[in-house]
């Protein structure tokens, strides 16, 4: 009734490519990002943007990420969670070396760092393909995490072998640091994920991601049209070691504020990650987001959910029924929906156009 | 896209020929200069490539106790990777449950002999629940996900996995437990022996796992050569559709490869958890059975055996003799770069199927 394109006419190319053709979601997407922007922050509620909020936005970076380059490009990798670490230790040298620099210009400036490792690392996609090359991407995963326990220089030589996240002020407010409200990191977070967001949307939907997808389809059958390999790949890798560099740099700095490469950025992690992607939607943007908040929350609500139904569980007991909830999760979505959440929200908007009469 | 026999190309010198010439050229010339002095010791170069062989010549029983040591860790990853060659080949699912299942199996033996079940009669009844595991997997989650993409049946894997995990520590507690080898009849104690100037230790325990390793891959040669669900098992890895036109069950032989590759993890449980002890830990220890996957390539039981040998013996020397020089740990990755390191110049691994693609 109110979701319906009728009467909506393209008069120029430019608006028949656009990212949101229909007036309504141009409409939603507003009302979306007024909520995030300013009805979140004025619920004053400190659980809902530290464990909520904050987590959700750091995995759908990294998510979006790992979709560029698994999803769009077809290049499986179980690295993110190193490339993340990459991010993290970067920023920290870099404003640990130059504190006068602003905090935001690292943290962008640190995902060039990581895009550039992921480069290093990509370079064996041109020769191995598929589970061989997810497993050498584990090679970057173990590699690199040694390195951020071995090498003491990475974290300033700190007694506690970790990073201790100093404080940095935006505009006069803390942003980083013990003393950073949530609410600024959050709406600094916040602003990162938007602008990166709308940068990915437009390669996507540009020249690179048309000649990604054509190489995720049939390598052979894009080089043979006149896509390079060797450029392609590697600017896959590249801009999806960008995307989790900058949201591991967000993780340790906006979220953690300090801790151990160990713990942060493991294998877990990029397994973690993967999961997002793929209950998201592979190739999909908007589903990062949902298997982001899907799986991040998930710990979350069955923790709290569970004895606020009446089901009390110990600690230990909670943990192990995460788990198994999660394994049996996965196994139902997948069977399911192969597509991910993306592909159900297609469907709930196609319905939505006919609603309510349906033919 | 299809596999092909390819004609073995004649003999002459490719890039990767000039390659290894060049490494044994400039292994030559680093020996000679070596032997005449020109790099001394404490030079650098002499650190990094002459020093270890050094050390090797003067402890030949170091070397012999190293070369032990990575032969048996060796085997041990041959066994995992056996059971993931097994299940790749019969249905193409990358299995990552793989090294949880061997988890779960030494978990389950060591809880029926908890629970006053005798020694063997619990190893049957450990048999029938890999059995049970083999049918639930089949019907939950392979038959609902036939004919999906390669990367969700990864996942449905991951899902397999966690659920082991939380029904794991649900039912026997997440504590590490002591595997019952001795009324397992398993063989306690060492065999030391003097060997060129100093003694050599082999645990009997190590040698009894090598010898249950051999004795069950000609089992399991056997299997696959001579009886009828062997070559069943054959065809179904050739080709699902031909395999199903001559009358094979698909589901049935998936079952059956399933509880085959139990077996092999409920071996391996016991061989590893004698020589430790039964812990979720061993699932992280699992993933180093992944370079050996990818050296020995996807399909090949003998590349799944020489691959765990070559990345046992690589790993130890490694860790041994180059280790120290940057600050040892150097387990958790060699591995992988000595994988990758082969796959440059096969990237099917050592005794994978020659891929020949196509439009």
């Amino acid at each position: 009734m109110f979701y319906r394109e009728a009467g909506q006419f393209k008069t120029s190319y430019a608006a028949d490519m656009a990212v949101f053709p229909i007036r309504q979601d141009r409409i939603g997407i507003a009302i979306i990002l007024a909520l995030a922007y300013l009805g979140i922050p004025a619920l004053q509620n400190e659980f809902l943007l530290t464990s909520v909020m904050i987590p959700m936005l750091v995995f759908s970076l990294a998510a979006i990420g790992l979709n560029l380059l698994t999803g769009y490009t077809g290049l499986l990798s179980l690295g993110t969670g190193a490339f993340m670490g990459v991010g993290a230790y970067a920023c920290y040298k870099l404003t640990t070396l130059f504190p006068g620099v602003n905090i935001i210009v690292w943290i962008v400036a640190s995902g060039f760092v990581s895009a550039f490792v992921g480069v290093l690392f990509g370079l064996p996609s041109l020769r191995i393909k598929g589970f061989y090359l997810a497993v050498a991407t584990l090679a970057a995963q173990f590699f690199l995490q040694w390195c951020f326990v071995r090498i003491p220089w990475l974290y300033n030589y700190n007694a506690s072998g970790a990073i201790e996240v100093p404080q940095r002020t935006l505009f006069g407010l803390p942003v980083t640091g013990a003393n950073a409200t949530p609410e600024t990191r959050y709406l600094v977070l916040l602003t990162l994920v938007v602008v990166l967001t709308w940068f990915a949307s437009n390669i996507v939907h540009g020249r690179v991601g048309r000649a990604w997808m054509a190489v995720r389809d049939m390598d052979i059958a894009a080089e043979l049209m006149g896509i390079r390999l060797l450029p392609t790949k590697l600017l896959a890798f590249a801009v999806s070691s960008f995307y989790c560099g900058v949201a591991g740099a967000a993780m340790m700095f906006l979220w953690y504020g300090g801790g151990e490469a160990n713990d942060a950025f493991n294998i877990n992690q990029s397994f973690t990650i993967l999961f997002m992607v793929i209950i998201g939607g592979l190739g999909s943007l908007i589903g990062s987001f949902f298997g982001a908040a899907f799986i991040s929350m998930l710990p979350t609500i069955l923790k709290f959910g569970l004895p606020a139904i009446g089901i009390p569980l110990s600690g230990a007991t909670a943990e192990h029924l995460t788990f198994l909830t999660v394994g049996v999760l996965i196994i139902f979505f997948l069977i399911v929906e192969p597509h991910g959440l993306a592909r159900l929200w297609q469907i709930a908007k196609q319905k939505l156009r006919l609603w309510p009469f349906p033919y | 896209m299809s596999a092909i026999e390819a004609p073995e190309p004649p003999l002459r010198l490719t890039p990767t020929g000039w390659t290894l010439l060049g490494l044994a050229g400039a292994a030559i010339l680093l020996l000679l200069a070596s032997l005449t002095g020109v790099i001394g010791k404490g030079n650098p170069l002499d650190t990094v490539f002459i020093d270890p062989f050094r050390q090797m010549k003067d402890a030949p029983d170091l070397l012999v106790q190293t070369v032990w040591e990575g032969l048996v860790s060796g085997v041990l990853y041959a066994l995992i990777a056996l059971g993931f060659v097994l299940i790749f080949k019969a249905s193409g699912v990358f299995n990552f449950a793989q090294g949880i299942m061997v988890v779960f199996a030494g978990l389950t033996l060591v809880g029926f002999y908890e629970m006053g079940v005798p020694a063997f009669l619990a190893l049957i009844l450990t048999l029938g629940v890999m059995f049970l595991l083999a049918v639930s997997v089949e019907r939950v989650v392979l038959r609902p996900l036939v004919n999906q993409p390669d990367i969700i049946l990864f996942m449905a894997t991951f899902g397999i996995t966690y659920v082991l995990i939380g029904l794991g520590e649900l039912v026997f507690g997440g504590n590490p437990k002591q595997m019952i080898a001795d009324q397992l009849m398993l063989p306690k104690g060492s065999i030391e022996f003097p060997f060129a100037g100093g003694f050599v230790a082999l645990q009997k325990i190590d040698i009894a796992a090598a010898l249950i390793a051999a004795l069950m891959i000609a089992a399991l040669a056997f299997f696959f050569q001579k009886t009828r669900i062997g070559r069943a098992l054959r065809a179904v890895a050739d080709s699902h559709k031909a395999a199903l036109s001559v009358g094979i069950s698909l589901n049935q032989i998936w079952v059956i490869v399933w509880f085959t590759a139990g077996i092999v993890a409920l071996v391996t449980g016991i061989m590893w958890g004698a020589r430790s002890d039964v812990s979720f830990a061993l699932q992280i220890i699992a993933l180093k059975a992944l370079p050996v996957l990818i050296l020995g390539g996807f399909t090949s039981v003998p590349g799944a055996i020489v691959g765990g040998l070559i990345i046992g013996i690589g790993e130890k020397l490694g860790e041994f003799y180059w280790g120290p020089l940057v600050g040892g740990g150097i387990e958790s990755w060699l591995a992988y770069f000595i994988a990758l390191a082969f796959l440059l110049f096969r990237p099917q691994g050592l005794f994978g199927e020659k891929l020949i693609e196509r439009i």
